[in-house]
């Protein structure tokens, strides 16, 4: 048995030692450097992981935001045109205009810090120090009611910063919760007795105008 | 089945003409009558009858166009935005004419565009992708050194944003299938399985999740699990044969084949692997279902099985009586589309399509039915199925679940109005 049991093994790593798809590293690129890696991974998690050194206050934030940010999102955040509301919102999920504004919606503080740092100001993306990225996020959180206007955000206390939608997120549950629409034999014949239309994409006529072209039937 | 509807089989010898006469029903007698007459007052046909120019003059040289283009005949087929959808044109999208296109490959100069800072222009020479994070050894690799690896494979997946058909979920409001389903394309991509790269720089047993990162001035971030990186996932720079398109990433890419588009990174310079997801704008404010109660789905990868007919269509109205094909597209994120069932009168009765061409996994899949017209009303929609047993809902099926507000994710079942005259309008029935 052990002799069996040996030449198994022996038999294992032969094979293993033979296929090329193993593991066998091509040796292609190099080494990142410590600098290269800190030039480019800025992402911060929603635990914080990934936060700069700095610290910010709502009432420098207030600054940044009107000479950077508002004339897109508004002074009160309340969004230009069709820009994105970054303010208010509160109560309005369920209803039929949802606004999902960072107080009403978003479920991490850390997503702020981490997009205004990769993308903001829109157009000008990475030209706001760190120090600026906190007191922009402590300003907004102030304007949504979740910090004072004497707030001084840091990473040191960002973690402490919860935001009120947070419970209100939950994995995928398609399959369990549509399980209905796994069905071996749909309808095929006499499905429903009438049918009438209930809606018209015409009487909205939003269609962008050379989309569609009179017609003629012969 | 109505009797409007004779779904013509597939073709043996000797069945067009009864298929013809057939069509032409009660009226066939009269029209055959009137065929004589007709054919004695024709005049001959003066493009058959006179020589033409382009029969008589010399066309272009083999150098006129070192890069081929449509015909000057086709320019209306051609992505189309919505204006009125977004806030600027850089953080903005457009619609595949998908009314216009056959078969299942979606041309490169048609696919959609979906940026959220516009489409950067990037020389490839000084392109960089870093892997960094739970990794034996970060690592940074030019183009160069990508398409050097072993293991090059070409694969055919469809890209669909999360949010096609995202206008449609209160009712009917655009009228053609390139504005409600036109978030989505079909190519062959060529390049390397991301689990060769993950490989390489070695992921260490805590490594649970992956984030691809643009080069883009959105710098665009996704969490993708490990076990979907390891699986299907690749890193790609060519599209149909030819170098990635600008607006799809150039020069690098990940494509994570029946997911939803948003985590198709573009113009990827940065993949990190970590042990949790990282929360990033487009996985919690964009790109979570916001539900009837409040409540918000994340993590919703997957695009379900969905179809549409894009012919007829709005864009693509019924011209004739008699024969006319009946065409669309069908696709799942799930796996492979089984089966597409049609009907002609608002889904009272179906009859399954015909799957034509290949039929691969998470690829759109083109489906004909031959149909003779007598000019009747008719309120069409198609149904997909997919290898798991999943059956593409009703929207109104869909809205009891979801509610109204969700944007993402609406794969209900279209419907198309086709009035007497062949003019063809989305509409919603009961």
């Amino acid at each position: 048995m052990s002799r069996f049991r040996k030449f198994s093994a022996f038999l294992l790593l032969a094979v293993l030692a033979a296929s090329p798809a193993l593991a066998k590293k091509a040796g292609l690129g190099r080494e990142a450097l410590p600098e290269e890696i800190l030039a480019w991974d800025t992402d911060v998690r929603a635990d914080g992981v990934g936060l700069p050194a700095g610290k910010g206050s709502v009432k420098a934030g207030e600054e940044i935001y009107l000479q950077q940010c508002a004339s897109c999102h508004g002074e009160f955040g309340e969004g230009a045109g069709r820009w994105p509301v970054l303010v208010g919102g509160q109560g309005s999920l369920k209803g039929e205009g949802p606004e999902k504004t960072i107080g009403s919606f978003w479920p991490y503080a850390s997503t702020t810090f981490d997009y205004i740092k990769r993308a903001m100001p829109y157009g000008n993306a990475r030209s706001l120090s760190d120090d600026d990225v906190y007191a922009l996020t402590a300003f907004l959180l102030n304007m949504n009611g979740v910090v004072k206007e004497d707030f001084v955000l840091s990473k040191e206390n960002f973690a402490k910063v919860k935001l009120p939608n947070e419970a209100n997120f939950y994995d995928d549950d398609r399959e369990k919760t549509e399980k209905h629409f796994w069905n071996k034999a749909p309808c095929m014949k006499d499905c429903k007795r009438e049918v009438k239309v209930t809606g018209r994409a015409r009487v909205i006529d939003v269609t962008p105008e050379d989309g569609n072209k009179a017609i003629k039937v012969d | 089945m109505s009797d409007q509807f004779k779904p013509i089989p597939p073709s043996e010898p000797g069945t067009s003409r009864r298929r013809f006469l057939a069509g032409a029903g009660a009226a066939g007698a009269a029209v055959a009558a009137s065929a004589g007459a007709a054919l004695a007052q024709q005049k001959p046909d003066p493009l058959i009858t006179d020589v033409q120019d382009w029969n008589r003059y010399l066309g272009d040289s083999v150098a006129a166009h070192p890069y081929g283009k449509p015909s000057k005949f086709e320019k209306h087929v051609v992505r189309r935005d919505v204006e009125w959808l977004t806030a600027s044109r850089e953080s903005s999208v457009n619609f595949t004419p998908i009314h216009a296109l056959d078969g299942i490959i979606t041309p490169n100069g048609l696919c959609f565009e979906r940026h959220h800072g516009g489409a950067p222009e990037i020389e490839p020479s000084k392109h960089r992708l870093m892997i960094n994070g739970l990794v034996d050894k970060p690592l940074v690799f030019t183009m160069e050194d990508l398409k050097r690896f072993p293991g090059r494979t070409s694969k055919i997946f469809f890209l669909e944003c999360a949010a096609n058909g995202g206008m449609e979920w209160r009712g009917a409001q655009l009228n053609g299938c390139q504005f409600t389903h036109g978030m989505i394309h079909n190519v062959m991509y060529t390049g390397i399985p991301l689990k060769t790269l993950l490989d390489e720089a070695g992921v260490k047993t805590n490594g649970k999740w992956v984030m691809p990162e643009g080069a883009d001035s959105a710098a665009m971030t996704r969490s993708i699990p490990i076990e979907k990186a390891m699986k299907d996932c690749m890193v790609v720079w060519a599209m149909n044969g030819e170098a990635l398109r600008q607006e799809q990433g150039y020069p690098l890419r990940i494509v994570v084949p029946g997911w939803e588009g948003n985590m198709w990174v573009k113009w990827l310079r940065r993949l990190e692997v970590g042990d949790q997801p990282w929360h990033h704008r487009e996985e919690t404010s964009k790109y979570t279902d916001l539900l009837a109660d409040g409540r918000s789905r994340r993590f919703t990868w997957i695009m379900d099985a969905k179809s549409i007919v894009t012919s007829p269509s709005p864009q693509a109205p019924l011209k004739f009586k008699g024969p006319n094909v009946l065409s669309g597209l069908a696709w799942s994120g799930r796996g492979t589309i089984s089966r597409v069932d049609v009907t002609i009168d608002g889904g009272r009765n179906w009859t399954t399509a015909r799957l034509d061409g290949p039929v691969l996994p998470l690829s759109l899949t083109r489906f004909y039915l031959d149909i003779d017209w007598d000019g009747r009303e008719m309120l069409i929609q198609s149904r997909a199925m997919d290898d798991t047993g999943y059956v593409q809902p009703t929207k109104d099926e869909l809205r009891k679940v979801r509610g109204t507000n969700s944007i993402y994710h609406n794969n209900g079942i279209q419907t198309w109005l086709v009035r007497a005259n062949g003019e063809t309008e989305n509409v919603e029935i009961s």
